[in-house]
C-alpha cells in the first residue's frame, strides 16, 4: 500500500509540473503586449513599461518561470492588476462559496441518483426503470446553462419559493446546487444502475438469496456495497467536472466563488488572477483524481495496491 | 436510439442550410418597437430584446453551432489521429512525448483549459475552434494510440512490413483503418461536446459575438429577461438540448454497432 502510494504520489508531480507549467505559458500566449492588452490602447508607453515591470515581464523567460514556479511551491501567485491585493488571498475569500456550492452540488446528485439507480436496477425493464433512465437522459442532455434559468423561471419568477440570486441564506443555495448537480445525478444514475446490475448477477447475491434473505436485504447489505465502487470513482473523477461547472453555475446565480472571479478577471483581463484561478481549479482537479485512487482499496478489499 | 439521433442530426442539417432561406425575416432585422414580445402566429419562438425573430436567429444560430462541431471535431481528429498512431506505432521516445502531453491535458478539467485560452487570445469563432481543439485531440490521440499498439502486431502488418512497406503507408494503410469505426463514434460524441463546450463559452461571453447569432449567445442575452421574456431562454436552450441529445443517441447507436459487447 505504502509503495503504491509513493509511486502514485510520484507520478502525479510531472503531471502538476506540466500544469503549473502550461499555466504559466499562457499569459505568454496574449497576442501582442499582456500588459497593453490589461491597460488598453489609451494607456501611455510609460504606464505599459510600468505594469511589464511591475508583472515582471521585462526580465528573461527563463528567470520569469523560476520566479513563477518558486512563488506557487510558496503558494504566492502575484498581485491581481485589479483589485492590487495578493491573488492567493482573492482566490482564498472566495475558496469556501465555491466549496460550499461545490458540496452542495455533489450531496443533491447523490440524494438523488442512488435511490433512482438503485430503483432502475431493482426493478429493471419496468416503468420505474424506464422513467428513471429517461430522467438521467434528459439530465445529462440538459446543459447546465439553460437548466439554471429554466429552474429560475419556474421557481423563482413562476412559483416565488426560491431566490434567484445572491448568498443571503440556506434557501439561495438551493438552485445553484441543483443546477450543478444535475448532470452529475444522472451519470451516477446510470452508473449505480449499471454497476448494481452486475453484481445481482453474481454468486455471493445467489447464495446470500439462498440463505434465505430478501430480495431488497441481498440488494443492500451485499450488492450494492460492491456495487459502490465504481460509483465512488465516478463521484470523485466528477469532481472536475462539477468545478468546472461552478464557473456557469457562479455566472448564473452570482453566487460569488473562484468560478465568478474566474469571469469577472477574464473581462477585466486581470492575467495574473486569470492563471491563478486557473491553476487553482486545476491543480484541485489533479489531487481529487488522486485521492479517488487511493480510495479504491478501502472500498474494496479485493484491491491490493502492490 | 441509432434512428432517433439520425433524424434529429439531419433535421438539424437541413433547418441550418435550407433554414435561413425559408424563414421571411432577416436575423438581424430589429423591430425595437416589439421588443420581446411572445411567441405569435408570424413570429412562434418570439422577439428577442432587439426586436429580432428568435426562430430565424436559431436557425442562423444552427450553422454556427454546427460549423464549429466540424470544425472541431475535424481538426482534433486529425491530430489526435496522427499522434496517436505514430505514438503507438513507434512507441519509445516518440509514445513518451505525446503520452506526457496526454497527461498534462488530460489533468484540465472539462473545457477549463479552453476558457483559459479563449480568455488569453481574445473571444471569436476561430478561437473557439482553436481551444477546443487544442483539448479535442487528446481523446482521439489516446484512442488511436491504443489501437495502433495493438495493430503493429497483428500478422497482416508484420507482412506488410516484411513486404518492405513504409511506416506512413502501414499506419495509412492497415494500422489507422481498424481505428476508424472507433473514431467515428467518437467523432459523433465529439460533435455533442463541442456543440455545448460552443455554446458554454459563447453564454460567457467568450465565444461568438454579438450581432452573430449563437445559441450560447441567445441564451446569455436571455438571461437579463427571466422575468418578463422567459420565451428568450427557453428555445435556444431546446435547440441546444435536442441536438445535442441527438449526436449522443447517433454515437451511442453507432458503439452498440462497432462494438456489440457495449450494447445494454
Amino acid at each position: 500500500m505504502l509503495r503504491y502510494l509513493i509511486r502514485r504520489l510520484l507520478l502525479t508531480i510531472p503531471v502538476l509540473l506540466g500544469v503549473a507549467t502550461l499555466v504559466f505559458a499562457l499569459i505568454h500566449l496574449v497576442p501582442g503586449d499582456p500588459a497593453q492588452s490589461m491597460l488598453g490602447e489609451g494607456a501611455s508607453s510609460e504606464e505599459v513599461a510600468q505594469l511589464r515591470h511591475s508583472l515582471g515581464l521585462d526580465r528573461p523567460l527563463l528567470t520569469q518561470y523560476r520566479t513563477f514556479m518558486v512563488g506557487l511551491v510558496k503558494g504566492d501567485l502575484g498581485l491581481s492588476f485589479r483589485y492590487g491585493t495578493p491573488v492567493t488571498r482573492e482566490i482564498r475569500d472566495r475558496l469556501f462559496r465555491t466549496m460550499q456550492l461545490a458540496v452542495a452540488a455533489m450531496g443533491v446528485a447523490i440524494l438523488i441518483a442512488i435511490p433512482l439507480g438503485i430503483a432502475a436496477a431493482v426493478f429493471r425493464g419496468t416503468a420505474i426503470d424506464h422513467a428513471a433512465m429517461t430522467l438521467a437522459l434528459a439530465g445529462i442532455s440538459m446543459p447546465n446553462f439553460w437548466l439554471g434559468p429554466l429552474l429560475a423561471i419556474l421557481f423563482a419568477v413562476y412559483l416565488g419559493w426560491l431566490p434567484v440570486s445572491g448568498t443571503g441564506g440556506p434557501a439561495n443555495l438551493v438552485l445553484p446546487a441543483v443546477t450543478l448537480g444535475a448532470a452529475l445525478a444522472a451519470i451516477l444514475a446510470r452508473m449505480t444502475r449499471a454497476s448494481l446490475l452486475e453484481e445481482l448477477r453474481e454468486l455471493y447475491v445467489l447464495a446470500a438469496r439462498a440463505r434465505g434473505l430478501s430480495r431488497l436485504r441481498a440488494v443492500v447489505r451485499h450488492a450494492f456495497r460492491n456495487s459502490l465502487i465504481p460509483v465512488v470513482t465516478i463521484i470523485g473523477l466528477q469532481f472536475g467536472a462539477v468545478l468546472t461547472g461552478t464557473i456557469i453555475t457562479e455566472t448564473i446565480f452570482a453566487w460569488p466563488g473562484v468560478g465568478r472571479l474566474l469571469i469577472q478577471a477574464i473581462n477585466f483581463r486581470d492575467y495574473p488572477l486569470v492563471q491563478g484561478c486557473i491553476l487553482f481549479i486545476s491543480l484541485t482537479y489533479v489531487m481529487m483524481n488522486l485521492i479517488t485512487d487511493l480510495t479504491y482499496g478501502i472500498l474494496d478489499p479485493r484491491i491490493r495496491y502492490d | 436510439m441509432i434512428r432517433v439521433g439520425l433524424i434529429v442530426v439531419l433535421v438539424a442539417v437541413f433547418a441550418a442550410v435550407v433554414g435561413p432561406t425559408l424563414t421571411p425575416y432577416d436575423p438581424a432585422a430589429q423591430e425595437l418597437a416589439r421588443r420581446l414580445e411572445g411567441p405569435s402566429l408570424a413570429h412562434p419562438f418570439g422577439l428577442d430584446e432587439l426586436g429580432r425573430d428568435i426562430l430565424s436567429r436559431l436557425l442562423s444560430g444552427a450553422r454556427i453551432s454546427l460549423l464549429v462541431g466540424l470544425a472541431v471535431v475535424s481538426v482534433s481528429s486529425f491530430f489526435g489521429m496522427f499522434l496517436g498512431s505514430i505514438a503507438g506505432y513507434f512507441g519509445g521516445v516518440v509514445d513518451d512525448a505525446v503520452s506526457r502531453v496526454v497527461d498534462v491535458l488530460m489533468a484540465f478539467p472539462g473545457i477549463l483549459l479552453a476558457i483559459a485560452l479563449v480568455a488569453v487570445l481574445g473571444p471569436s469563432l476561430t478561437n473557439v475552434v482553436l481551444a477546443l481543439s487544442i483539448i479535442g485531440w487528446v481523446g482521439y490521440a489516446r484512442l488511436v494510440r491504443s489501437q495502433a499498439l495493438r495493430a503493429r502486431e497483428f500478422e497482416f502488418v508484420q507482412a506488410a512490413r516484411a513486404l518492405g512497406a513504409g511506416a506512413p503507408r502501414i499506419l495509412v494503410r492497415h494500422v489507422l483503418p481498424t481505428a476508424l469505426p472507433a473514431v467515428v463514434v467518437q467523432a459523433t460524441l465529439g460533435m455533442a461536446g463541442a456543440i455545448i463546450a460552443e455554446a458554454s463559452l459563447s453564454f460567457l461571453g467568450l465565444g461568438v459575438q454579438p450581432p452573430t447569432p449563437s445559441w450560447g449567445t441567445m441564451l446569455d442575452a436571455g438571461r437579463s429577461h427571466l422575468f418578463d421574456a422567459p420565451h428568450l431562454t427557453i428555445f435556444p436552450g431546446l435547440a441546444i438540448a435536442i441536438l445535442v441529445l441527438g449526436f449522443n443517441f447517433l454515437g451511442d447507436g453507432l458503439r452498440d454497432r462497432v462494438d456489440p459487447k457495449l450494447a445494454r
